[in-house]
Formats: structure tokens, C-alpha cells, sequence
């Protein structure tokens, strides 16, 4: 198939509308309004709806609206834009609601910087929201992977009747690179479904769709809830493992700052550092296994290498090393980039310290 | 034999009411009721349900519901009306959820013209919570969180929805009523209708605002609360029509 030089945010909405995406509200921000600049005309040409909604607010909740029609619905953002809609969120996973959310990192907290970074870790995969709630969170670290797991993503979240996170930063969204579509999924003649609202020609639903229950009721949904993440856990956990085979010191990124620390790794290779990496592509569920099933009489070392300081992963990392190695990090923030030379000589001086100091 | 010439409407469940004794929110949920079976249109409405003592109409209406977050009805009704222009959607909301917590979703949805309907009951409260101080209470009305009466001084004028919705271009329709007595009502009912007609004939948002009471948190009787309504509310509130475009579009 002939491969195209896209924007990431750009691929991005071509690949929600190949995989049946249907409706997009959003709300400017950078660095992710190409997301919505070009859904703006091309939704229409499938026939499709987008709304530039007053606010990021408006935006998750007439995701919510249309998601309770069957429609296949979608929201991006960035950073702060993120956690405006986070009482969406909440509410959409309450309700049982499908829909895809891209969030294009930003530097933070607060308003943050524009430039790319990977803060909104602990956000996405523990507490998007209120309610104790989790949700399956992708992390690709190419245009490539983020158009592919952006066109699988609907279908998670209609299995789940949940929503989905799909978690970018600024790299990805505003960089150009070369991509493969996928085709265009074919689509049920009808939005409605058997939980949906709205009359389907034949029978009246006379469904409610519903963020609040009875306590009782909560509870069994909050254990359910509970049971289906397990089932994340044991069926759909996505990680890339490299050079792990001999690796004495094991590196831990994703995303973009994935790809800077690979070329480090293959850096320290040529130098004969026994480095590997174990790349976490989904965040939730989080690739426990990789991490916990590591040989720990080989293993000297784990470093955590993100564009967040402080690197956010890494209580996720350590509960599954329960101090079978240390556990380091580095990282740049705020909006300042990974680059492979300074990357490689943190790394370097990470391994020289511990060994000078065992 | 007797004959049997006035019972429930068919969409409303035959339940008893959890609103409190003497609420007009009870009364305008069967007015809303009513108009959808007399138009014949229930297997078409999807209503969207706000967060305050209305949310309790889950239990009632038999229709199509969505339940919002507290203020984002018209966000939400805008998502369904969008994916679904063939059904009938309105929302429902008090004044704390549409006027106070809602405001920005409520007037950027009429701005955009959304062809959806909403129904908004103004009991100068926040009957929920429990009479905390709303947008819409009265200057020198008692409430939770103004014990000595509203103070213009630090709490602002009472915000009259209406007159800003009428401002903008888009909506077709915008009135307001008052359910105090028989002859309101019966002028309420029809203005109902008409803003669910203006759906069903593709016409555009309707904004129909109803002022009721909230007996329990105004500390009154059922009737010291219609006579509240009329020496005070209804005074400061004018119950008029303030927007028809439907005979201009008619044409
Ligand atoms: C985000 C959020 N804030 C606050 C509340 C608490 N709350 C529930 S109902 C309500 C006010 C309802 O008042 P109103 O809209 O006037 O409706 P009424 O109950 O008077 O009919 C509030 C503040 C909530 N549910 N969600
Ligand atoms: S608290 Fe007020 S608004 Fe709510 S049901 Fe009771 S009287 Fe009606």
C-alpha cells in the first residue's frame, strides 16, 4: 500500500475515521488543534459530525451524548484541556459509555509550556477522574503505531463499553512522518445498539442511560469494574521488549521517549554495554509481567526514562521489582526534549555510579 | 357507568411522585407528558436529564433518557440531537444546574441554533442541596446560604434567562411561564407543545422557562408558596413570549 508523509495529529483523525469514528467534538489547544482542523472538514465527507464545542467541558459531553446513541464518538486534547474534561470522563466510564480520547502532551502542570512532554502519566493511568476508575490507555511512540492504535480503538471501547485513552505528546502529534493507512472499517447499516437510546424503526428503547445508581447497585458496577480490568491484565497488556536476552540494565519508556532511548541503547551497544528496554505500549494495564518475570541475578539495574521530571512511572516499576535491583531514572520536563547524546551519557553515568559505588 | 375522562398520560409511569407535596415540578413533568402523547411523538423523544430534583423524572417518564452531569444537558442533548436529527430532544433543568453551573452550555447551544428544546424550571433554589442561594434568587429571599436574604451588594440581581437567550440570533422560539394557576397553565401547556412542534417541523432551539416553586426549602405551604410566586417571582420574572419566529419561518 502506498505510504503518505502526514502530521501526526493528522493521522491521527484519518485513521479515527478509517476505524468508524463518526463524531468529534473539540476545543483548540496546542499541540493538538490539527486534530480538530482536520476533522472540521473531513467528518463531514463521510457524512460524519464535528463540533469546535465551546469548551473542553461541552466537547467530553456532547461525546457523551453521542455515545449514548451507538454513534462512534471522539474527543482530543491537550494536557490542560484534559483535566477539564475529566468530570466527563468520569461520567462516560459510569455510564457505560464508548468513546476515544486523545491527549497530545503538553508540558505542566498547570498551563504548563506548549512544547512536548510526557506529565500526564499518573492522570491517565490511575485517576483520569473522580470514582476510582480506570480506563485502557495506549501509548504509541511512532505516527505509525498512534495511526494503528487510534484505528483499533473504538473497537476496545465498544467491547468495553468504556472509554479509551490514547496518550501522544507534542513529538508526535506536531512531526511529520511516513504512514500506512488502514482501510476503511465497514459499518453496521444502523448506529443503534441493544443498550443504546433512540428509536430504531421498530421498537422504542425505553432505555436510561445513567451515571448515578443505587448504592447497592454501585457497588456490583464498581466490582465488575474490577473483574474487567483483571481481564485487561490477562488479555490485552501490548509492551515491546528489546535486547532484553543479556541485558544487565533495562531502560523503561515509552512513547517518544522511547525512541530516544533506543538509539542510546544502540549507542551503548556498540560500546559493549549490556543494555536492553522494555517499552510499555499499554499504560493500563501496565506490563507488570515484563518487569517482574526480568532475570534479577542479570539484571543490575532499571532506569526509568521519561520527558517528565519526576519520571512517573516509576512506583508502577518498582512494585514489580520489590527491590530485586534499584530502580533509576532520568528525564527532561516542562517542555525540554529528550535528545540521544545527553540521554546516552545519563544513562552512562547511571551505570558507572552504581558500579563504582557496589 | 362512570366514564373515565382524565387519567395519566401513557408516558408518565403510574407511580406516585417523589417530589415533594405540593412541587410544581411535578406538574410540569405531566405537562410535558401530556404534550408528548398529544403529539403522538413518545417513540421519538430522547430526553436528556439534568442533575438536581428533576433528575428523579429517570423514574417516571416512560421515554428514552440520557442522564447529564450537573449543567451539561444542552452539551449532551447536542451530542444525541447531532447523531440522531430524526428524534425529538429536550432536556429539563432547574435553575442551579441551567442558569448558575450551566450557563456557558446552555447559551452556547441556543447560539448554535441546536434544533433541541429546553425546559427550564426556575424555582429560585437549589431544591436538591437542600435551598441553597441560585442565579435566580429573588434579592432579600431567604436561603442556606444567604440566612439574612440575598444581598444585590454581594451576590449580584437575580439572572433573568429569558431576556439573554432572546438575544441571540439563533433561537426560534423563547418564553416564559408561570404555573400559579389554571389560566397559566393552560397558556404553559400550549407553549410546551409548541416549543416540541418546533422540533418536529426542523425549526430550530426552543427555550421555554417555567416558574414554579419549592415549598420545602422556601420554608412555606403549597399555597403560601403560589402566593410567593405571584406577589414576588412573577413580578420580577414577566411571563411573556419573547421570541416567535415560527410564523416568519411558516411562511
Ligand atoms: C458538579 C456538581 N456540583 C454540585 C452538585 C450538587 N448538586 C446536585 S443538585 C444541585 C442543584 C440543583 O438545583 P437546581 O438546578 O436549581 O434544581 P432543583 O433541585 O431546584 O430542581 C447541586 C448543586 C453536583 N451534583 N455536581
Ligand atoms: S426540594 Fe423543592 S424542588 Fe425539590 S422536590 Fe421538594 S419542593 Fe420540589
Amino acid at each position: 500500500m502506498a505510504k503518505l508523509f502526514m502530521k501526526g495529529n493528522e493521522a491521527v483523525g484519518e485513521a479515527a475515521v478509517r476505524g468508524g469514528i463518526r463524531f468529534f467534538a473539540g476545543y483548540p489547544i496546542t499541540p493538538q488543534s490539527e486534530l480538530p482542523e482536520y476533522l472540521s472538514w473531513r467528518l463531514p465527507e463521510v457524512c460524519g459530525t464535528f463540533i469546535q464545542a465551546e469548551s473542553e467541558v461541552a466537547a467530553i459531553n456532547m461525546v457523551y451524548g453521542a455515545a449514548a446513541t451507538g454513534a462512534r464518538a471522539m474527543t482530543g486534547s491537550s494536557s490542560p484541556g484534559i483535566s477539564l474534561k475529566s468530570e466527563g470522563i468520569s461520567y462516560l466510564s459510569a455510564a457505560e459509555l464508548p468513546a476515544v480520547i486523545i491527549n497530545v502532551q503538553r508540558g505542566g502542570p498547570g498551563l504548563g509550556s506548549i512544547q512536548p512532554a510526557q506529565q500526564d502519566y499518573l492522570q491517565a493511568t490511575k485517576a483520569p477522574g473522580h470514582g476510582g476508575f480506570r480506563m485502557m490507555v495506549f501509548a504509541p511512540n511512532s505516527i505509525q503505531e498512534a495511526v494503528d492504535l487510534v484505528y483499533e480503538a473504538p473497537e476496545y471501547a465498544d467491547r468495553d463499553r468504556s472509554p479509551v485513552l490514547v496518550l501522544m505528546d507534542g513529538c508526535l502529534g506536531t512531526m511529520m512522518d511516513e504512514v500506512e493507512l488502514p482501510p476503511f472499517k465497514e459499518l453496521p447499516e444502523t448506529i443503534c445498539k441493544p443498550w443504546t437510546v433512540g428509536y430504531d424503526g421498530t421498537t422504542r428503547s425505553g432505555h436510561l442511560i445513567t451515571p448515578i445508581y443505587p448504592e447497592a447497585g454501585l457497588e456490583g458496577k464498581n466490582k465488575l469494574a474490577v473483574a474487567r480490568t483483571k481481564r485487561w491484565e490477562e488479555n490485552d497488556v501490548q509492551v515491546e521488549e528489546f535486547m532484553l536476552d543479556d541485558a544487565e540494565w533495562v531502560i523503561v519508556a515509552y512513547g517518544i521517549a522511547s525512541r530516544v532511548a533506543k538509539q542510546a541503547i544502540l549507542n551503548l551497544r556498540n560500546k559493549g554495554v549490556k543494555v536492553g528496554m522494555i517499552r510499555p505500549i499499554t499504560l493500563f494495564p501496565f506490563p507488570k509481567k515484563s518487569i517482574a518475570e526480568l532475570d534479577y541475578s542479570q539484571v543490575k539495574g532499571l532506569i526509568d526514562i521519561e520527558m517528565s521530571i519526576p519520571a512517573l512511572m516509576r512506583e508502577d516499576i518498582e512494585l514489580q521489582v520489590l527491590g530485586r535491583a534499584p530502580v533509576y531514572e532520568y528525564g527532561r520536563s516542562g517542555g525540554v526534549l529528550l535528545d540521544d547524546d545527553s540521554t546516552e551519557a545519563a544513562i552512562w553515568k547511571i551505570i558507572e555510579e552504581a558500579s563504582s559505588n557496589g | 357507568m362512570a366514564e373515565k375522562i382524565y387519567t395519566k398520560p401513557p408516558c408518565l409511569l403510574p407511580l406516585s411522585s417523589g417530589f415533594c407535596p405540593g412541587c410544581l415540578h411535578s406538574l410540569a413533568t405531566k405537562l410535558i407528558a401530556e404534550s408528548i402523547d398529544e403529539l403522538g411523538v413518545a417513540e421519538k423523544v430522547i430526553n436528556v436529564l439534568p442533575v438536581g430534583c428533576s433528575t428523579m423524572n429517570s423514574l417516571y417518564w416512560k421515554l428514552d433518557m440520557v442522564t447529564s452531569a450537573h449543567g451539561r444537558a444542552p452539551a449532551v442533548a447536542t451530542g444525541v440531537k447531532r447523531c440522531r436529527p430524526d428524534a425529538l430532544v429536550f432536556a429539563y433543568q432547574g435553575d442551579g444546574d441551567l442558569a448558575s453551573i450551566g450557563l456557558s452550555e446552555v447559551l452556547m447551544a441556543a447560539n448554535r441554533g441546536e434544533h433541541i428544546t429546553i425546559f427550564f424550571a426556575n424555582n429560585s433554589t437549589y431544591g436538591m442541596t437542600g435551598g441553597q442561594m441560585a442565579p435566580t434568587t429573588l434579592i432579600g429571599q431567604k436561603s442556606t446560604t444567604c440566612v439574612f436574604g440575598r444581598d444585590p451588594d454581594t451576590t449580584g440581581f437575580p439572572i433573568r434567562m429569558c431576556e439573554l437567550v432572546k438575544e441571540l440570533e439563533a433561537p426560534v422560539y423563547v418564553a416564559r411561564f408561570a404555573l400559579n394557576s389554571p389560566a397559566n397553565i393552560r397558556k404553559a401547556k400550549k407553549g410546551i407543545k409548541k416549543a416540541m412542534q418546533n422540533q418536529i417541523d426542523g425549526l430550530g432551539f426552543s427555550f421555554v422557562e417555567l416558574l414554579i416553586n419549592c415549598p420545602t426549602n422556601w420554608g412555606m405551604s403549597p399555597v403560601q408558596s403560589i402566593a410567593y410566586m405571584e406577589e414576588n417571582t412573577m413580578k420580577y420574572f414577566p411571563c411573556k413570549v419573547f421570541v416567535d419566529k415560527t410564523e416568519e419561518e411558516e411562511k
